[in-house]
C-alpha cells in the first residue's frame, strides 16, 4: 500500500527541498499537539463505583492515548526533519502533567496544562472549548489531535475543535507531509481504502494509530525534563466563563455506567491446561478448523 | 412534529449499509417523518433506490461532493440543518461520519451523542431530549448518555451494524428535493488519488480458517508459534491493528474496518480483545474460538468457544495436540 505513497514522497521528508522558511510567514512553523492521559483497561476487571455513573479508578495504569502518541511523535519527526516549535496541550487534573512530561522527553518544545476545578466532568464540546480558548491567540499551523481516545472512545474533540478554530480538518491521518504552507496527507477512508488529499495550513488532523514508530521513553529521558517549567493555565487565564465549561454545561449528560451483560457468548471451557486445550481441539475439528 | 435527518453515506459508488440501518434507527425514535440526505455526484440509482426506503430525500448534487469530504459536508450541511431544523440528526459512524458529526455539531451548536448503539426519545412529550447507549473503555463499560437539543435538535453518530435494516424497502414512495450547496462553501481539501492497494500482497479474504493474533501475543517472536500453530492447522494468519502498526504483520493481513473484511469458516482469535471495529470485519457467522486471558474481554460475548489462559503457554500445546490429532 505504500508503494504509490513512496513514488511521490521520499520516506524521509529531510530528503525533501523544503525551505521550511517559506513555509509560513514566520520563522518556524508551529504545531500544537492535543494530548490525554487514559486508563489502561484492557486486563482489568472493571469494578463499578457505588454511584454507578464511574468506574472504580484505584489500581489502574495511566498512560497517554495511544492515538496521542502516534501524534506526538509525527511533530517532533516534522520539527527534526524541516524545523518546527511544537507545544504538547493536555486539558486534565494534577496527575496528568505525566503526559506532558513525557511528550517533552519525546521532545516537544514546551508544554501547557490548563487545569482548574472549573474544567471537571467537561463534555467533548467542554474540551474543545476549553482547547479552543488556550490555542485560538497562538500562533498555530498544524494542531494534531489523536483520532479517538481510547476511554471515552468519541473522536469528537478534534472535529470541534477544528470547526471553533474555523480551519479545515482531515480525520485518520496515516501520513503526513508539509510543504510551503500546504500539508499533503494519507488518511484512511471507507472500505479499508486510503486517499491522498491536500489542505493549506492552517488545519487540524486527527492522527491515526501506526502513522510512525514512536520513540522509546526511558525513564532517564524523563529525568532529564523533570525540572522543565509546565505553565498551568486556569479558566481565568484563558478568559472563559466557567458557565460555558465543566459538569454543569455539559451538552450529553452521562446517566449512569454498566457492564455490558454478558453470557451471549458461547461456553467457557474450564480444566486443567490439557483438559482444555483437547476441548478446544474438538471443537475445532468438528467445526472444520483443520 | 419535527423530522428525522438521515445522512446516507456512498461507498464504492453504492450506497452504504448503514443507510439502512440509520432508517431502522430513526424509527426508534418515536413516528416522524424521516429524510434522507444524499451528496455526491451521479445520484440516480442511489436517489430511486432511497424514495423506496424514505419519506423525503434531500439530494446535493455536485461534481465537488464525488469524493466524501467530511469537513465540505459539514459546512454546506450547517445551513441545511438550520432550516430542517430537525428533532435528530443521524450520521454513520464511519469515517467520513468522523469528520462530518464532530464538525456539524459544533457549527449548528447542537449536541453530538457519538458512536450511540441503541437510542430512544425521553420522556412521554416527544421532545427534543435523546436517550442512548454508547460503549467506552475499550467496550468493557456500557454508557447511559442523553442530550437535549435545540432549534437544531441532537446529532448522533450511529454505529455500523448496530441496527438491523428492513428486509426489504417499506415502499416509502419519499420525496426528492434537490438541493444546493451555498454559494459561500467550497472544499477546502484537495483530492489527489486514492491509494491502489498493492496486488502482491497476501489476500487472507477467502480463506477458509484463519488463526487471528493480537496484541496479546507481546513480542514478534512469539508470531513464531502462531505461524507454526496455523501451518499444522492448514490456515492463514490474520491480525488485529496494534499487530500491524508495530509492523510485526503486513497490512494485508489486518482484519477489520480498516482492514480487509473476511468470511471464514473458523476464526482462531488469539490475545484478541474483540473491539468492534476489529469485530466489524468479519462477516458470514463463521465459528469463532477465542483464548484471552482477560475473562471480562469482550470477544467472548461473541466467542462460540473460549478459553480463559495465556496464548504464550497454551498455543503451543494446541498445536501439539493437534498435530497429534492428525496423524
Ligand atoms: C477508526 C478506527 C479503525 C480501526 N480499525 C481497526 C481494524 O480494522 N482492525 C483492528 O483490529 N482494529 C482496528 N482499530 C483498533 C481497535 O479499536 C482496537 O484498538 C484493536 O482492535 C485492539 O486490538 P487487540 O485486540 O489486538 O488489542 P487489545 O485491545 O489491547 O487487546 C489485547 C488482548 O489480549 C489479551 N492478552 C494480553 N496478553 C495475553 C496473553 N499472554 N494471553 C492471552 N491473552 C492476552 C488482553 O487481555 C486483551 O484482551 C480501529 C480503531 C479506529 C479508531
Ligand atoms: N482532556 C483532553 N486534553 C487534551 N486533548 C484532548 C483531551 N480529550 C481529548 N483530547 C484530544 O481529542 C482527541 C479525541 O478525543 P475524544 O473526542 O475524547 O475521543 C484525543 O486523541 C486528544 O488528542
Amino acid at each position: 500500500m505504500r508503494s504509490s505513497w513512496n513514488a511521490r514522497w521520499p520516506e524521509h521528508p529531510a530528503e525533501q527541498s523544503v525551505d521550511a522558511k517559506a513555509l509560513t510567514e514566520r520563522e518556524l512553523m508551529e504545531i500544537i499537539v492535543c494530548i490525554k492521559r487514559v486508563p489502561d483497561v484492557s486486563e482489568i476487571e472493571v469494578e463499578l463505583a457505588r454511584d454507578g455513573r464511574s468506574i472504580v479508578t484505584r489500581d489502574l495504569d495511566y498512560d497517554v492515548n495511544e492515538w496521542d502518541n502516534f501524534a506526538i511523535e509525527a511533530a517532533v519527526q516534522l520539527k527534526e526533519a524541516q524545523g518546527a516549535r511544537v507545544t504538547a496541550i493536555t486539558v486534565g487534573d494534577d496527575d496528568s502533567e505525566d503526559v506532558l512530561r513525557r511528550a517533552l522527553a519525546m521532545g516537544v518544545d514546551d508544554a501547557v496544562h490548563l487545569m482548574d476545578p472549573a474544567f471537571e466532568g467537561s463534555d467533548a464540546w467542554g474540551l474543545a472549548t476549553i482547547l479552543h480558548r488556550a490555542i485560538a491567540d497562538r500562533p498555530r499551523d498544524l494542531v494534531l489531535t489523536g483520532a479517538i481516545s481510547a476511554d471515552q472512545a468519541r473522536g469528537q474533540v478534534g472535529g470541534m475543535l477544528a470547526a471553533m478554530l474555523d480551519i479545515p480538518m482531515v480525520a485518520l491521518v496515516t501520513d503526513l507531509a508539509v510543504e510551503g504552507g500546504t500539508t499533503t496527507v494519507r488518511h484512511e477512508v471507507e472500505g479499508g481504502l486510503e486517499r491522498i488529499e491536500q489542505v493549506d495550513l492552517p488545519a487540524l488532523l486527527t492522527v491515526q494509530t501506526g502513522m510512525n514508530e514512536p520513540r522509546y521513553v526511558s525513564i532517564r529521558g524523563i529525568r532529564k525534563v523533570a525540572k522543565a517549567e509546565i505553565p498551568v493555565l486556569t479558566a481565568v487565564d484563558l478568559g472563559l466563563d466557567p458557565a460555558t465549561i465543566g459538569t454543569g454545561a455539559v451538552r450529553v449528560t452521562e446517566e449512569g455506567v454498566s457492564l455490558p451483560t454478558r453470557g451471549g457468548g458461547g461456553q467457557i471451557l474450564s480444566g486443567s491446561a490439557d483438559e482444555v486445550i483437547a476441548g478446544l481441539v474438538d471443537r475445532l475439528q468438528q467445526q472444520g478448523g483443520f | 412534529m419535527r423530522k428525522i435527518l438521515v445522512v446516507v453515506e456512498r461507498s464504492r459508488g453504492a450506497l452504504d449499509e448503514t443507510a439502512f440501518e440509520l432508517h431502522s434507527a430513526a424509527k426508534e425514535l418515536g413516528e416522524p417523518a424521516v429524510a434522507a440526505v444524499l451528496m455526491g455526484e451521479d445520484l440516480a440509482a442511489p436517489k430511486a433506490e432511497l424514495v423506496r426506503w424514505f419519506d423525503e430525500v434531500h439530494v446535493f448534487e455536485d461534481p465537488r461532493l464525488a469524493q466524501p469530504d467530511g469537513d465540505f459536508q459539514a459546512r454546506l450541511l450547517a445551513p441545511f440543518v438550520q432550516r430542517e431544523q430537525p428533532l435528530a440528526t443521524l450520521v454513520p459512524h464511519t469515517n467520513t461520519g468522523m469528520e462530518l458529526a464532530p464538525m456539524l455539531a459544533a457549527r449548528v451548536d447542537a449536541p453530538l451523542i457519538a458512536d450511540a448503539v441503541t437510542m430512544e426519545v425521553a420522556g412521554e412529550t416527544a421532545g427534543g431530549h435523546v436517550r442512548a447507549l454508547r460503549m467506552v473503555l475499550a467496550g468493557k463499560v456500557q454508557a447511559r448518555v442523553s442530550a437535549t437539543g435545540g432549534p437544531c435538535g441532537v446529532i448522533l453518530s450511529v454505529r455500523p451494524g448496530a441496527f438491523t435494516p428492513l428486509d426489504r424497502p417499506p415502499e416509502a414512495g419519499g420525496t426528492v428535493h434537490s438541493e444546493a450547496v451555498p454559494a459561500d462553501v467550497s472544499p477546502r481539501r484537495r483530492f489527489v488519488e486514492t491509494v491502489t492497494p498493492d496486488p502482491s500482497a497476501v489476500d487472507i479474504s477467502q480463506a477458509e480458517v484463519l488463526v487471528a493474533v493480537g496484541r496479546g501475543i507481546e513480542d514478534e517472536e512469539n508470531l513464531d508459534e502462531v505461524r507454526s500453530l496455523a501451518e499444522a492447522m492448514g490456515a492463514e494468519v490474520a491480525c488485529t491493528r496494534p499487530v500491524v502498526d508495530k509492523k510485526w504483520l503486513e497490512k494485508s493481513r489486518q482484519v477489520g474496518t480498516s482492514g480487509v473484511t473476511v468470511k471464514p469458516r473458523v476464526y482462531l482469535a488469539l490475545g484478541i480483545s474483540g473491539s468492534f471495529q476489529h469485530m466489524g470485519g468479519i462477516k458470514g457467522g463463521p465459528f469463532i474460538a477465542a483464548i484471552n486471558k482477560d475473562p471480562a474481554a469482550p470477544i467472548f460475548d461473541v466467542a462460540d468457544v473460549g478459553v480463559v489462559g495465556d496464548i504464550l503457554d497454551l498455543v503451543p500445546l494446541l498445536e501439539e495436540k493437534i498435530r497429534e490429532r492428525k496423524t
